[in-house]
């Protein structure tokens, strides 16, 4: 991958503890699949950062390089890859993600 | 666009000792997959799913298959 492209992403990723790679905003996500992330981290009172990988080709196909995975949206907690909308849903569901991301973010 | 059965089949080729359920939704390009394995074992979600994307990544590419739902899970 082009170095200034993985840069750019880490940048992005270092940004916010809790940064969100989606199709659309958090307010106008394009996506069902965003969509669900959005809900789910705006139901557990979760400060989170978004970044609209419309609106940017190189990193909307470097993310899915940097992470080898091939959807969107990506989920990142402290710099790591945390899952996409499945992962998300599933951690919800278990409460695992809350637990999970409170524990970092105290951390 | 791909059917079921070429999901199955290279998702199957790929991971051993898999068991793959497909559906579609909203048309054929949208799937719901879920895939029960033994070599999950021991691996995060993101290993595990990783795994079934790697599988069916040059249909995700071309956007053959244009949205996938994935469930992955260890047989017990």
């Amino acid at each position: 991958m082009d170095k200034q492209i993985k840069d750019k992403i880490q940048k992005l990723i270092d940004s916010s503890p809790v940064m969100v790679f989606m199709k659309g905003t958090k307010l106008m996500p394009q996506c069902g699949f965003s969509n669900n992330v959005v809900q789910i981290l705006n139901s557990l009172g979760i400060e989170f950062s978004t970044y609209d990988v419309l609106s940017d080709f190189e990193i909307r196909e470097g993310i899915k390089q940097y992470s080898n995975w091939p959807t969107i949206p990506q989920v990142y907690l402290k710099g790591e890859f945390l899952g996409g909308s499945d992962i998300l849903i599933e951690m919800y569901n278990s409460g695992e993600l809350k637990e999970k991301i409170e524990i970092e973010l105290a951390s | 666009m791909v059917t079921k059965s070429e999901v199955i089949k290279l998702i199957t080729n790929n991971i051993p000792n898999s068991e793959v359920l497909v559906e579609t939704f909203n048309g054929n390009d949208h799937l719901q997959v879920t895939v029960i394995s033994s070599e999950f074992n021991g691996l995060s979600l993101v290993k595990q799913h990783q795994l079934v994307y790697s599988a069916l990544k040059a249909e995700l590419a071309s956007e053959a298959i244009h949205a996938l739902a994935l469930k992955t899970q260890t047989p017990n």
